[in-house]
């Protein structure tokens, strides 16, 4: 884009330069320094453009940013998210000689006032809020502006994988490699030796960010023991609902993605390497391509890797949308073009894999945890973390929180300190009552679960689980019953269907539950009697799907369920026994009625219901009909006095 | 209609002409790309890549239909998306949907007479932090509660209309319609 062919070689150079350090002296110092962005020649305006922003309206306002720094002497540039999400849209400005100042709910109308800033150094009442300053040596701060690193959000996050997202633009390998990127791969193909890089991330004790929590060295040293050629694959296929960080880290700082994927081939001494992506994430896999092209030119990927006899050659694979997929030999079929069904295992992948090659297959966030393992060594990284939960993980916040978005954390924190210090709690007025972590596959953890430390033994030990890090607020406006059925139907849907305990389980796992949440004038027949029969029967049903599924998908598929019975037991009993949501959520046990002395029968009501279940003359109290009722809750929307109630 | 079938089956034979000597994992990137070019994959598409592939047609619709990308049947010039991830269900997507399958008479999965609204559910859209979101098109719509409904697509409507329906989706300004 910006690169002509000249700059191109120079940059490849200097690259090289950099990692190899060969060069050296004030030149590379300065082209580190130029490109780190530690200070600016002339002002610039970086935009929060990851997907969450550009949909939070970032787009429009890039758009008009560029109308507006056309011809002038400003740079706009497009990073990735910095995590934030409840704050979007991002824009951070920095002029010459002073720190980077970030700003939060940037709008469309802010773009002057950015500007004048950007150009002028002017403050303004006019401009968007601050969000903080970054802390710089050697460039002089702002007065009275906050620190970003002592916002609450930030704070007590410790970022080494999210380290450089929303700093770093994602399509400039350039300034990847100035802040790092890369020089642990450089060093690793200098020394060649394979071996002793699997037993740096096995003393590190790295495992898989991905959901099952496997050692990642010890994966490795499995596929070492079968004859090659090996195959390498990248699992980016970031199904479970609520989990957004493979595609924040791929959009924000793809380099690392990349290096932590060839240290991880080169490991395995894979010389093919697949990257196994979403297609519902276009942005990322944008970012992804430019940045293995950008690798390529540089030699970092391809053939002759830095001069040495390596060779990497990657490939994307775009994913079709299926939650299976996350399973290794899923994923393997479907990359092979079949239907994404698991195999029993043994044979397992390390053994015979992608077209019966050992094949290895880590997640996204693995892979952007090895830079930085190596690059601290194992045993400082390993020093983060507890037990046999070592090193940082990073969470997608969301839900009933203040603050949402992307969080990284040591493992072995209290999961309090993520909700409530960095996510600042469930909003005013309300009460914290689940959170669920770990997807389709993790469970609900009640108020008490709070204090639980966040790894893998311990989320496992409470009915939940780490997954892919999920993790979803709820308060007392949400109903467990309806979470319980929300991730059954998901589930239900996305079962392969090849073994039975699964696909037929989860369905009767589904239908009791919606027997649960079914009121009484749609039940016919037996529907009573069944509806007790299923609720005696659920947690034996459970236990048969863990028992004999096939693959983790189904074994795990009661999870959700099971922890809502576990800790949320009162709750289903209100359901079953009084037919009642305490959440006010399940709309079949909803009784709705119109208050006579608010009512002004001016009849919004009488239209907005789908059912014809108002009746009533104009100017007159209005009625409901509690068999027609569908508890839908339009009347209510509708209502101009209030006078709609739900018992 | 005749002419139409054949006008597809002719961009079908290009794509599979880039893709000759292709094996069976070139399937699901053929399936992508023709989808990509068509909006949907017809019959004839699935019997072209069955016969390029030397396949049996039965295990390309098995797996076409396997993955949820895949659609069946055209899109509506507004295909409108819902989030249904875990944060938008908490927050209350489920009676979004049910406001938008009122609004537009449909479920999810169908499109309208009119051809303008297709509506299809979207196990995340990755945008938990802005929940509930529903996707017009190109168009993000953040925190959208089932109130805003009728508004939301009545605006597409007003826009088809000025446009004599028109058969691409234009950007409308979210912040305005979600003040």
């Amino acid at each position: 884009m910006k690169d002509a062919t000249g700059r191109q070689q120079v940059g490849r150079l200097l690259v090289q330069e950099a990692l190899l350090g060969t060069g050296g002296g004030l030149a590379l110092q300065d082209w580190r320094r130029r490109h780190r962005r530690e200070d600016v020649q002339r002002p610039v305006i970086l935009v929060g453009a990851g997907t969450c922003g550009l949909s939070a309206g970032a787009d429009k306002l890039l758009a008009r940013l560029r109308d507006a720094c056309a011809g002038k002497d400003v740079d706009l540039v497009e990073v990735g998210c910095i995590g934030l999400c409840s704050e979007e849209p991002l824009v951070d400005v920095q002029r010459p000689g002073r720190c980077r100042v970030g700003f939060r709910q940037v709008g469309a109308g802010h773009v002057e006032a950015l500007l004048a800033l950007a150009l002028e150094g002017r403050w303004s009442d006019v401009l968007p809020p601050v969000l903080g300053q970054f802390r710089q040596e050697g460039l002089a701060p702002w007065e009275d502006q906050p620190w970003l690193d002592e916002h609450a959000f930030f704070a007590p996050q410790t970022r080494l994988v999210l380290a450089d997202c929303g700093l770093v633009d994602p399509d400039s390998i350039e300034e990847a490699v100035a802040r790092g990127s890369w020089s642990a791969f450089a060093r690793l193909v200098k020394q060649h030796a394979p071996e002793r890089v699997v037993a740096e991330v096995e003393e590190a004790g790295l495992r898989g960010r991905g959901g099952g929590g496997f050692p990642t060295g010890r994966k490795w040293r499995l596929a070492r023991e079968h004859a090659g050629p090996r195959v390498f694959i990248c699992n980016a296929d970031e199904g479970d609902p609520g989990a957004f960080m493979d595609r924040a880290v791929i959009e924000g700082d793809p380099h690392r993605v990349l290096e932590g994927l060839a240290i991880a081939a080169h490991a395995i001494e894979a010389e093919e390497a697949w990257i196994y992506i979403r297609a519902e994430y276009p942005l990322a896999i944008r970012r992804l391509e430019r940045a293995i092209a950008q690798a390529r030119d540089c030699g970092l990927l391809g053939e002759r890797i830095l001069g040495s006899g390596m060779r990497i050659d990657v490939r994307l694979k775009r994913g079709a949308g299926a939650f299976v997929c996350g399973e290794e030999t899923a994923l393997i079929h479907s990359i092979e073009g079949r239907r994404g069904m698991p195999r029993p295992r043994p044979p397992y992948p390390v053994e015979q894999g992608l077209f019966g090659r050992p094949t290895v297959i880590n997640n996204v966030e693995t892979l952007a945890n090895l830079p930085a393992l190596f690059r601290l060594g194992a045993k400082a990284w390993r020093a983060l973390g507890a037990g046999e939960s070592r090193g940082t993980k990073v969470f997608a916040l969301s839900g009933r929180v203040r603050r949402t978005g992307l969080v990284e954390v040591a493992m072995g924190a209290p999961l309090r300190l993520i909700v409530e210090e960095i996510g600042g709690g469930v909003p005013e007025g309300h009460r914290f009552k689940a959170a669920q972590i770990g997807g389709p596959s993790g469970g609900c953890l009640p108020a008490k679960g709070l204090d639980l430390p966040v790894d893998y033994e311990s989320l496992r030990g409470a009915g939940a689980m780490m997954g892919s890090g999920g993790l979803v607020v709820m308060d007392e406006r949400t109903c467990m019953v309806d979470v319980a059925r929300f991730f059954m139907d998901f589930i239900q849907k996305e079962s392969c269907g090849k073994c039975i305990p699964c696909r037929e389980g989860t369905r009767q796992l589904l239908a009791i539950l919606d027997g649960m949440s079914r009121g009484r004038r749609r039940e016919e027949g037996h529907g009573a009697l069944e509806r007790f029969q299923g609720v005696m029967g659920l947690e034996r049903l459970a236990g048969v799907i863990q028992d004999a599924s096939l693959c983790g998908l189904g074994q795990s598929a009661p999870n959700p369920v099971l922890s809502v019975l576990r800790h949320f037991r009162a709750e289903v009993e209100t359901h079953v026994y009084e037919r009642r949501c305490p959440a006010r959520v399940c709309p079949d046990l909803l009784l709705f009625r119109i208050e006579e002395e608010l009512c002004t029968g001016c009849t919004a009501c009488v239209k907005a219901c789908p059912a014809g279940a108002i009746v009533g003359s104009r100017k007159a109290p209005h009625h409901i009909i509690a068999e027609s009722c569908t508890g839908c809750g339009s009347c209510q929307l509708r209502c101009p006095k209030g006078a709609i109630q739900v018992d | 209609m005749a002419q139409h079938t054949l006008a597809r089956a002719s961009s079908v034979e290009n794509i599979l002409a880039r893709h000759s000597g292709a094996g069976r994992d070139h399937l699901i990137p053929l399936l992508q790309e023709i989808q990509e070019a068509e909006g949907f994959l017809s019959r004839v598409a699935l019997r072209l890549v069955a016969a390029h592939l030397h396949l049996p047609e039965s295990k390309v619709y098995g797996v076409a239909t396997f993955y949820n990308q895949f659609r069946f049947q055209a899109r509506g010039s507004f295909p409108i998306a819902v989030c249904r991830g875990t944060a938008c269900h908490v927050k209350g997507s489920a009676s979004v949907l049910a406001a938008l399958e009122r609004e537009l008479r449909i479920a999810a999965g169908g499109t309208t007479r009119d051809g303008l609204f297709s509506l299809e559910v979207v196990a995340c859209i990755g945008a938990c932090g802005l929940a509930p979101v529903i996707a017009v098109g190109d168009d993000y719509h953040a925190g959208v509660t089932p109130s805003q409904v009728p508004g939301i697509v009545d605006r597409y409507r007003r826009q088809a209309q000025e446009q004599g329906r028109a058969l691409e989706p234009v950007a409308v300004d979210a912040e305005e319609m979600l003040a």
